[in-house]
C-alpha cells in the first residue's frame, strides 16, 4: 500500500498573527513556522497503518510519501514528517499563496505520478481555515472522499471510516483508492526520536515547481483588506455569584 | 444573476441555518433558489418554500441522497451550474464537506466561512482562527461559498415559493453508508442556541461534566458546549466542540466553565453577545473577552449561580 501525506508549513498553533497596519495582509517575518496540526495527525496515521499500530495491522509493503507545496523552507516541514516515519519527501516549490485549487491540482498531478491507495490530508489549514484542498482534489481525481476522520479501519480494497459531524459521529465505507481529511480526534502524533531525526536527513526529498506540474498557481481570489476582528468592549470582574446574576438580569440576557 | 442555497435538513425538516444562508443570498441576487436534496425530504423542501424572498424551491429525491454523501451531492449540483451564477453552503460539516467539490469541478477558487456579503463578488472571512478579517473579491464567473450561518439573521416565513421535483443522481458511487450515532437531546442545538454552557478541563471527568454543566444547561435553557480538552479528554462528545475547528456559535448569552481561552476556543465563540466566564485563574485570558469575570472554583461557584438564579425565578 503507498500512502500520500499532503502537508503545509504554516504559522505555529501557539503564536497569534499580527495584521499588517495598512491592511495589505498578515506579518509572518520572525514567527516560527510549524508543520499544520492536522497534518502531523494525518502522517502519525500513515505511520501506524504501516507499522500496524492505533488499531491497525501492518500493512505489507507500505510507503509514504510526504509532499508540500512552498516555499524552500517547507523542506523543514518535510524532514518533520519523515523523522516521524514518512519514506520520502516531495516539495513542490512555490512562493506566495498558493490557493487549495492550485493545491488539489499539483496534488492530482502527484497523485497521477505516483499512484497511491490512499491520501491522507489535514482537514483545514490552520491559517487560511479553508477545509478544502482533499474535497477538492477528490473531486479532480473523481475519488470517493471521507472527510474529518476519528477512525480509520482498512480492509480489502477499502476504507472504514468514521467522521465527525456536526450531529455526532457517521460512518462511511468508501472504495480505495480515496481521499481521507483527519479530525482531532484521529490519534494523538508522536514525537520523533533524536535516532529517527537523524536518520530522516538521509531520506530523499525530491524537488520539483508548480511548472513541472504544468499548474498555474496564479490566485484567483484578490484580497482587498486585511483587518484585525473587533475587540470587544472591556468587560468587569464580579465578585460573587450575586452580583453575577445581577448583572445578567441587567443586561436582559435572563 | 441567479443564487442558489443548498439547504441543510434531516429529510424531515429543515435546519435553521437554511434561512440564514438565504439571508446572505439576497445580499447578492434578488434571484434565489433553494435546493433541498434528500429523500422523503418533501417536508423540508415544503418549508424551504415558506423563506421569504426564495423565488423556487428544487428538490431532488433518492435514496443516494439520504445520506448527502459528497459523491451524489456533487453529482446533482455541479449540473445544476450551468444556471446559476454562485453557489451557497451553510459552513456545516456537511456543506464543508460537499462545496470544495463542485469548486474544483466547475475550476473556481471557494470562498470558506464568509461573515459578510458586501456585495455580489466581494465577501469578508476569517482567517487564523478569526484572529485577521479579509476583504475578498472574487471576478470569477461563478462563485462557490460556505457561509457561517451565526452571523446572518435568518429570513422570515410568509414566501409561497413553487416547489420543482428534480431528478437524483443514480451513481453508482464509491462511497457507502454504513451507519450513525446521532446524539438526541432535548436542549436547543448548539450552532442555533441562544444561552450556551460551556465547559472545559477543569471539569475533570464525564461524570463531572455532566453533573456540573446539566443543572446549570436546563435553568438557563440553555445548550451544552465544551472546549476540545474536554472533548479529547472524552468528557463530552465531539459535536459540542465550539471553536476554530468545532462549531462556530454566537448566543446572547456564552458561560464558559473551566475554560482557559485558547485563540482556537475564542474563535467559536466570541461573537457571543454576553460572555460569561467562571475560572479559578484570574490570570487566564477567557477573562480578556468576558463581559463578566467569576474568579472563583466552579465547583462552588456553579452551585452559588444555581441559587441566585433560583431567587431571580428561574
Ligand atoms: C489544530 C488545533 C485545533 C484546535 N481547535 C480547538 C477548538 O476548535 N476548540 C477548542 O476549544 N480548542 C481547540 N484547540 C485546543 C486549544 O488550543 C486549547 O488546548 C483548548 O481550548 C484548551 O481547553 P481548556 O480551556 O478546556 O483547557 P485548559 O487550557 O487546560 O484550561 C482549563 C482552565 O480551567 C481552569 N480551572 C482549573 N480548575 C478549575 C476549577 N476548579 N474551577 C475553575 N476553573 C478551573 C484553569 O485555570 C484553566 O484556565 C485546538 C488546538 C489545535 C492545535
Ligand atoms: N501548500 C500545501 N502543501 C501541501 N499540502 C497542503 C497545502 N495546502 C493544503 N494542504 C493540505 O490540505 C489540507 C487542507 O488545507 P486547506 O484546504 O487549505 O484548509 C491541509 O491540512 C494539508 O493536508
Amino acid at each position: 500500500m503507498k500512502i500520500l501525506v499532503p502537508i503545509k508549513r504554516v504559522l505555529d498553533y501557539n503564536l497569534k498573527v499580527r495584521v499588517k497596519p495598512d491592511g495589505s495582509g498578515v506579518d509572518l517575518s520572525n514567527l516560527k513556522m510549524s508543520i499544520n496540526p492536522f497534518d502531523e495527525i494525518a502522517v502519525e496515521e500513515a505511520v501506524r497503518i504501516k507499522e500496524g499500530g492505533g488499531g491497525h495491522t501492518a500493512q505489507a509493503g507500505t510507503e509514504i510519501v510526504a509532499v508540500s507545496i512552498g516555499p524552500d523552507q517547507a523542506q523543514e516541514t518535510i524532514r518533520n514528517a519523515l523523522a516521524m516515519g514518512a519514506d520520502r519527501g516531495i516539495l513542490v516549490k512555490a512562493e506566495g499563496e498558493v490557493e487549495p485549487l492550485a493545491v488539489a491540482k499539483i496534488l492530482k498531478a502527484v497523485v497521477e505520478a505516483e499512484k497511491p491507495d490512499l491520501v491522507i490530508l489535514g482537514k483545514q489549514a490552520i491559517d487560511d481555515d479553508s477545509n478544502q484542498t482533499g474535497q477538492m482534489l477528490a473531486a479532480l481525481l473523481d475519488w470517493p472522499q471521507a472527510t474529518f476522520a476519528s477512525k480509520i479501519v482498512l480492509s480489502a480494497g477499502k476504507a472504514t471510516v468514521t467522521r465527525e459531524v456536526d450531529g455526532g459521529l457517521q460512518t462511511l465505507d468508501v472504495q480505495l483508492p480515496a481521499i481521507i481529511t483527519t479530525d482531532l480526534r484521529l490519534n494523538e502524533p508522536r514525537y520523533a526520536s533524536l535516532p529517527n531525526i537523524m536518520k530522516a536527513k538521509k531520506k530523499p526529498i525530491d524537488a520539483k515547481t508548480a511548472a513541472d506540474f504544468g499548474v498555474d498557481t496564479t490566485p484567483r481570489l484578490q484580497a482587498v483588506k486585511t483587518a484585525e476582528p473587533p475587540k470587544r468592549a472591556g468587560g468587569i470582574k464580579v465578585k460573587t455569584a450575586a452580583e453575577l446574576v445581577g448583572k445578567l438580569k441587567e443586561a436582559g440576557v435572563i | 444573476m441567479a443564487v442558489l442555497v443548498v439547504a441543510e435538513h434531516d429529510n424531515a425538516s429543515l435546519k435553521d441555518s437554511t434561512s440564514k444562508v438565504v439571508t446572505a443570498a439576497k445580499a447578492m441576487s434578488g434571484d434565489v433558489d433553494v435546493l433541498v436534496a434528500g429523500s422523503n425530504a418533501g417536508a423540508a423542501a415544503a418549508a424551504a418554500a415558506k423563506i421569504a424572498g426564495v423565488r423556487k424551491v428544487l428538490h431532488a429525491d433518492g435514496a443516494a441522497l439520504e445520506k448527502q454523501i459528497a459523491e451524489a451531492m456533487d453529482a446533482l449540483i455541479t449540473p445544476l451550474m450551468a444556471n446559476y451564477d454562485a453557489v451557497l453552503f451553510p459552513a456545516t460539516t456537511t456543506g464543508k464537506n460537499v462545496a470544495p467539490r463542485v469548486a474544483a469541478k466547475l475550476d473556481v477558487a471557494q470562498l470558506s466561512g464568509v461573515i459578510a456579503v458586501e456585495s455580489a463578488d466581494t465577501f469578508v472571512r476569517p482567517i487564523y482562527a478569526g484572529n485577521a478579517i479579509v476583504t475578498v473579491k472574487s471576478a470569477q464567473a461563478k462563485n462557490v461559498l460556505t457561509v457561517q450561518p451565526t452571523t446572518f439573521k435568518a429570513s422570515a416565513d410568509g414566501g409561497s415559493a413553487a416547489v420543482e421535483s428534480i431528478a437524483a443522481p443514480a451513481g453508482p458511487f464509491k462511497t457507502a453508508f454504513v451507519s450513525e450515532e446521532v446524539a438526541k437531546s432535548d436542549r436547543p442545538e448548539l450552532t442555533g442556541a441562544k444561552r450556551i454552557v460551556s465547559g472545559g478541563r477543569a471539569l475533570g471527568s464525564s461524570e463531572e461534566f455532566h453533573k456540573v454543566l446539566e443543572p446549570l444547561a436546563d435553568k438557563l435553557g440553555a445548550a451544552i458546549g465544551a472546549s476540545r480538552a474536554a472533548v479529547d479528554a472524552g468528557y463530552a462528545p465531539n459535536d459540542y466542540q465550539v471553536g476554530q475547528t468545532g462549531k462556530v456559535v454566537a448566543p446572547e448569552l456564552y458561560v464558559a466553565v473551566g475554560i482557559s481561552g485558547a485563540i482556537q476556543h475564542l474563535a467559536g465563540m466570541k461573537d457571543s453577545k454576553v460572555i460569561v466566564a467562571v475560572n479559578k485563574d484570574e490570570e487566564a485570558p477567557i477573562f480578556q473577552v468576558a463581559d463578566f469575570g467569576l474568579v472563583q472554583d466552579y465547583k462552588t461557584a456553579v452551585p452559588e449561580i444555581m441559587d441566585e438564579l433560583g431567587k431571580a425565578g428561574l
